[in-house]
């Protein structure tokens, strides 16, 4: 139907195909940081409200009544910490000894879940206390992000329990170095967003 | 809770026969006629014996081509129930005069314009763009498939889930009444302490997690997986539109998840984000809600000038004139398009600096958006232009569009905008610019693009008599809109006094009617052209289109390219079919696909489920539901044998017996 | 009848139309309402510039260049052109300069908080004008105004004499809402616990619609209210029938008045309690709620310590400013 006069031009052949059987770049690396960069929105939306809602104590407890810090430092010590011995572990990935990796691993997941657990604990003596989420939009705030990052760092610790059965069953295989690498980001990821929580949330919390 | 034992509390939630909206005929009705289609349609697959084609080539299918066709179905399917939806309102707002209340009491009127403007957005709207993005983006990079098909098909299941909760909502309990954005404190638990909200709220976090990963799928997509040679400024429009929406969905539908999530937290556990009391404030909604919402509009204006960037020349017979330009100019839309939320509350009070940056922001958009339409034109300048139905759609856009953005520009004037604001005036802009736009973008790409995914075209008459009814029912709905806005009339009203007003609303309706003509045109359009399929057979380029998608065979084989493209130009096709390229019929390699899975479609279902249970407080479901979606996606990744081959003897068979490598059209090529 | 005379009738009946009809935002009554409303046509004008030649011109270019026409140009490598590119870039270019300049300083100049320098063209505020306060709550589902200079308060019924500044003090108890009279000004939004602010004058008498234009749960249809437009005199003579009919406006009143509720007839009232709007805009009207200024107050201070430990015994002694005690009101 269409008319188009195009001039056919066999001059300069060129070579339209690739014979070879190309195997297209992963992108699976680039999909979870991707990822990532998405879960920086939502953190962002609720630092949003930190920001907003960051005194609005409703007449209640203010951020200096409700904050431990000493408690606070272990539990970032160990967050921080879990963070470099998963790097050792991704270290010895490379190296292709999976035993050490396998023991560092289990150690970033022990410190991790240990930061769960006295953040857990942070909570309930909060609630407790009388300072739970619906005693003011400051601590619906604080509760929503430090929980939502709570809960990022136990979907990590999942993660890292049934990647460590795979390991164990597989090996070091493509696949799995692929799967360690994005947890290994994951759980980078969650700790700056810590360092973020830490600062903005408590640090500026107690100061202001 | 409803009053009974409390094993009933236990099991039912708050769920009960009174849920059921027995009372309300217009309802019940509709449920006898959507439960009878149903029975028809499933009794047809049974019938015919098509459950084992439809799960195993559909259902599980993790191509991206059949997706993009279940999306298609999908948003048209949904079109039908949001556009019953708006005749509704007409039919009520042309009769509910005076003494006359009209046929619609106002919570359920409530609840159909809630569900018209999300429904349209979320299901028809973004189901369209990408399912369009779907189909096309992988054949025009020359790839042979996302670089996520299994999310991919999750991410389909998952809209699928938001549209069955939807669904739901019509017959078990009520939908919200909040508006289309569920705006506190109308949607907190105190004004609506229903399900409705509930419903909205998990219908949308299901689907808008699908439509994120789509958003990643498709970056990731276009990034890695574009044929040799394709650099970034040689992508085709579309792809390039494409690439921007992708992101803006990456970079704000995570808001729209985090605002709902908010709002749940207020509804479930009693926070205070969006409370009177307690230090909570509404307007952190408004704007978290915004934030996300105005680049919405530009997630699903971008592909469709994408489209037309494609139409145009092909049925130009020409080069895109301004390609830089127009990559430019959409990613400057993408920039800008967050910057602008504040243009939607004005009227917040929040004083003259604010309004004025916004109000600039927002004008600022015009000018890509102006240079795109002066590109389009140019682009017919010297051309030759053939009236298909694909570029009668793009006509009509760029007459539409062009008014509608004017009118857009006159609410981005802040104090303009004081008055302007919720009228009905805004009504009919922002309907100009997604019907005149999305809309016409949606019909102009299905047309565009249905020869090469079936092997033959749509019917021209049916085609054109649908565009007709669509142009014209468009101005005869919303010029009347226009005029009420400007007479002061504001949005949402269920029942008017002032009896002058009334035949402006008839006039309306009567235009509602003719693009429900448009909507039917395009129904029997599909009918008959699927009736008339070897007549209206074609080639695999019958539009002497420019892009690669168009060196496939019609439909393209599941693995698109039997060899991977090699790109030297923008149009990339042109530029082969310019070289004598001639389609190799032997030396094939094997080819790795990824395999088919149900797995999407379980982890949606419980999705579903767990939202069913969340809406009606049915907590030991919920828990039992979650637990079972965390547990079946650790199932999955224990699957690690995930690929699949077509042997390449199977391409060879293929290649050899399907497709005519050269246009059947005369003369398409010299 | 012939096809071109159908055809004029068709272009015509929408003429008609329009001139049967009051197209209030093109010529409003008040001077701020006019003002935003020529802005509004000025932007057509300015716009217009550039949309009607493009609309000629997709019209001129599909047709000169429709693929029957081959004794047109054909040139479909011609894909650039360095001055028509930035013809297209600069083109609207300008004309968003134009309207942006218009329109920040319109923005400034129509702020709602600003106070009125003029009440007409030509006509600046004398020096010695007290603009009439007005302080307006959106209830559930109908309007309160309070006359705080003269004492009286109405339900869905506002006057103001002509050519006198108003000033507007705005909140509301539950839902968003959005103040509305067309005729009179831009609109504003009314919300819970935050104050806005309008500023208008009205330049005609004359009894106009007034309305909520934001969309607020199942009574928003019927949130109407009449305005009207009234000379000093007419408008002494409302202040008195509203202190003649009025009723009085106590805690209770206004909570039965507060109780949702659809059509609701005009209501006058002669005596209110002074800070009634001051204890509605801090969402303490129950005696046993908190303010909300005072717990801001405190929270500014530090906030409320629990178990005692406070920061600030001033505060934490007077008990009456413990947390309101509905906590769990919204489960």
């Amino acid at each position: 139907m269409n008319t188009i006069a195009i001039d056919t031009d066999h001059s300069e052949p060129r070579d339209f195909l690739c014979l070879k059987e190309e195997h297209p770049h992963n992108g699976t690396l680039l999909g979870f940081w991707l990822y990532l960069m998405s879960d920086c929105f939502i953190f962002a939306a609720l630092f949003a409200c930190i920001a907003v809602f960051g005194t609005s104590y409703a007449g209640g407890p203010s951020a200096r009544d409700v904050f431990d810090l000493p408690g606070l430092a272990v539990n970032t010590a160990l967050l921080l910490i879990s963070s470099v011995t998963f790097g050792f572990a991704m270290l010895e990935m490379a190296r292709e000894r999976k035993r050490a990796m396998l023991a560092w691993l289990a150690v970033s997941g022990v410190l991790a879940a240990c930061f769960v657990g006295l953040e857990i604990h942070e909570f309930v003596t909060m609630i407790a206390d009388g300072a739970g989420p619906g005693r003011s939009a400051f601590l619906s705030s604080f509760f929503t992000l430090v929980g939502t990052h709570g809960l990022h760092v136990t979907v990590g610790v999942l993660w890292l329990i049934v990647l460590m059965v795979q390991l164990g069953k597989h090996g070091l295989t493509e696949a799995n170095r692929r799967r360690l690498m994005c947890l290994s980001m994951f759980w980078h990821f969650l700790d700056l967003v810590w360092v973020g929580v830490f600062s903005y949330v408590y640090l500026v919390g107690v100061l202001r | 809770m409803p009053d009974r034992p409390a094993i009933w509390n236990f099991l039912l939630g708050r769920l009960s026969l009174s849920s059921l909206p027995l009372d309300n005929m217009l309802v019940v009705w509709t449920f006898v006629v959507v439960a009878l289609g149903g029975a028809v349609v499933l009794g047809a697959v049974t019938y015919f014996r098509k459950w084992n084609y439809l799960w195993t080539e559909w259902f599980t299918s993790v191509d991206h081509k059949k997706l993009g066709v279940m999306y298609m179905v999908l948003g048209t399917v949904m079109l039908f129930r949001g556009f019953a939806d708006a005749m509704l309102m007409r039919g009520q707002q042309a009769i509910a005069f005076g003494s006359n209340m009209g046929y619609l009491p106002p919570h359920h009127y409530d609840q159909i314009f809630t569900a018209h403007g999300a429904i349209m957005i979320f299901f028809v709207a973004m189901a369209y763009i990408v399912g369009l993005m779907n189909f096309v983006v992988p054949l025009q990079i020359g790839a042979r498939d996302v670089a996520f098909p299994f999310l991919n098909n999750f991410s389909f299941w998952l809209t699928a889930s938001g549209v069955v909760l939807f669904m739901v909502s019509l017959f078990i309990g009520d939908f919200s009444h909040a508006g289309w954005l569920g705006m506190p404190p109308v949607s907190e638990l105190q004004q609506s302490p229903g399900p409705g909200v509930d419903y909205y709220i998990w219908g949308l976090q299901l689907s808008g997690l699908g439509t994120l990963l789509t958003g990643i799928n498709f970056v990731a997509t276009i990034l890695k997986m574009r044929a040799p040679g394709m650099t970034l400024m040689k992508m085709p429009m579309f792809t390039w539109t494409s690439l921007c929406t992708s992101g803006l969905i990456v970079v704000t539908f995570p808001i729209l998840t985090a605002t709902l999530l908010l709002l749940s937290l207020d509804r479930y556990i009693g926070t205070h984000f969006f409370t009177t009391g307690f230090g909570g404030n509404v307007m952190m909604y408004v704007n978290l809600i915004w934030v996300w919402g105005h680049p919405e509009v530009y997630i699903l204006i971008l592909p469709m000038f994408g489209i037309y960037s494609e139409i145009v020349p092909t049925f130009s017979g020409k080069r895109l004139f301004g390609y830089s330009s127009m990559v430019y100019a959409t990613a400057s839309i993408m920039l800008l398009s967050y910057l602008v939320w504040l243009h939607h509350f004005f009227t917040m009070g929040s004083g003259a600096d604010v309004n004025s940056f916004f109000a600039l922001t927002t004008m600022m958009i015009s000018i890509p958006t102006g240079v795109k339409i002066f590109n389009w034109l140019f682009t017919m300048y010297r051309g030759r232009v053939h009236f298909t139905v694909p570029m009668l759609w793009t006509m009509g856009f760029l007459f539409t569009f062009t008014i509608g953005g004017m009118t857009g520009v006159m609410l981005a004037v802040a104090p303009a905008d004081f008055l302007l604001h919720n009228s009905l005036f805004l009504i009919a802009h922002f309907h100009n610019v997604i019907i005149g736009g999305v809309v016409f973008g949606a019909f102009a790409g299905v047309n565009y693009w249905f020869p090469k995914a079936f092997g033959f075209r749509l019917d021209e008459f049916w085609g054109k008599l649908s565009f007709w009814f669509w142009q014209i029912g468009f101005w005869v709905a919303f010029g009347p809109l226009y005029v009420l806005g400007l007479m002061g009339v504001t949005r949402r009203l269920s029942h008017f006094t002032d009896p002058s007003l009334q035949i402006w609303f008839i006039i309306a309706a009567f235009g509602a009617f003719l693009i429900l003509l448009g909507i039917l045109s395009f129904v029997v359009q599909i009918y008959v052209s699927i009736r008339r399929r070897d007549e209206l057979a074609v080639g695999n380029d019958p539009w002497g289109a420019r892009t690669l998608e168009w060196s496939t065979s019609s439909p393209p084989p599941p693995y698109n390219f039997a060899f991977i493209p090699r790109v030297y130009d923008r149009d990339a096709w042109t530029d082969m079919k310019k070289h004598g390229y001639q389609r190799p019929l032997q030396g094939f390699n094997d080819i790795h696909m990824p395999r088919n899975t149900a797995a999407g479609m379980l982890l949606a279902a419980l999705g579903t489920i767990f939202g069913f249970a969340m809406v009606w407080y049915i907590w030991w479901l919920a828990i039992v539901s979650f637990v079972a979606l965390i547990a079946s996606a650790i199932a999955h990744t224990f699957n690690y044998n995930r690929d699949t081959h077509i042997s390449a003897q199977d391409v060879a068979q293929f290649e050899q017996h399907t497709g005519n490598w050269e246009p059947k059209a005369k003369g398409a090529t010299a | 009848m012939s096809v071109k005379r159908l055809r004029g009738l068709l272009l015509l009946m929408p003429a008609l139309l329009l001139s049967g009809c009051n197209l209030v935002l093109l010529h409003p009554a008040g001077d701020v309402a006019r003002q935003q409303s020529e802005l509004m046509i000025a932007s057509v004008i300015i716009m217009s510039l550039i949309i009607v030649p493009v609309l000629v011109a997709t019209f001129v270019i599909a047709w000169r260049y429709r693929a029957s026409n081959k004794s047109a140009e054909y040139d479909p490598e011609w894909d650039h052109s360095t001055q028509l590119e930035l013809v297209v870039w600069a083109a609207p270019l300008l004309i968003i300069i134009v309207l942006g300049a218009m329109t920040w300083i319109g923005t400034h100049q129509l702020d709602p908080y600003r106070q009125l320098t003029r009440i007409g063209e030509g006509r600046p505020v004398a020096a010695d004008v007290k603009p009439l306060e007005v302080e307006v709550v959106s209830l559930n589902w109908k309007w309160l105004f309070f006359y705080p200079q003269y004492g009286i308060a109405t339900v869905n019924e506002l006057a103001a004499p002509v050519d006198m500044p108003i000033h507007f003090k705005l909140t509301s108890t539950e839902t968003m809402n959005s103040f509305f009279i067309p005729s009179l000004a831009g609109q504003i939004y009314t919300m819970p616990g935050m104050q806005t602010v309008l500023h208008a004058v009205i330049n005609k008498p004359g009894d106009f619609d007034g309305f909520s234009a934001n969309y607020s749960g199942h009574g928003f249809t019927d949130m109407r209210f009449r305005f009207h437009g009234l000379s000093e005199q007419e408008f002494g003579q409302w202040v008195a029938k509203v202190r003649a009919d009025g009723g009085d406006l106590d805690t209770h009143a206004f909570d039965q008045l507060n109780q949702p509720s659809r059509a609701e007839p005009v209501h006058y009232y002669a005596h209110f309690d002074a800070d009634l709007f001051h204890r509605i805009l801090n969402q303490c009207v129950d005696p046993q709620q908190m303010c909300m200024d005072k717990m801001m107050a405190i929270d500014a201070k530090g906030g409320h310590a629990m178990h005692g430990k406070s920061t600030d015994d001033a505060m934490s002694a007077d008990s009456s400013m413990t947390a309101p005690a509905h906590d769990a009101a919204t489960h």
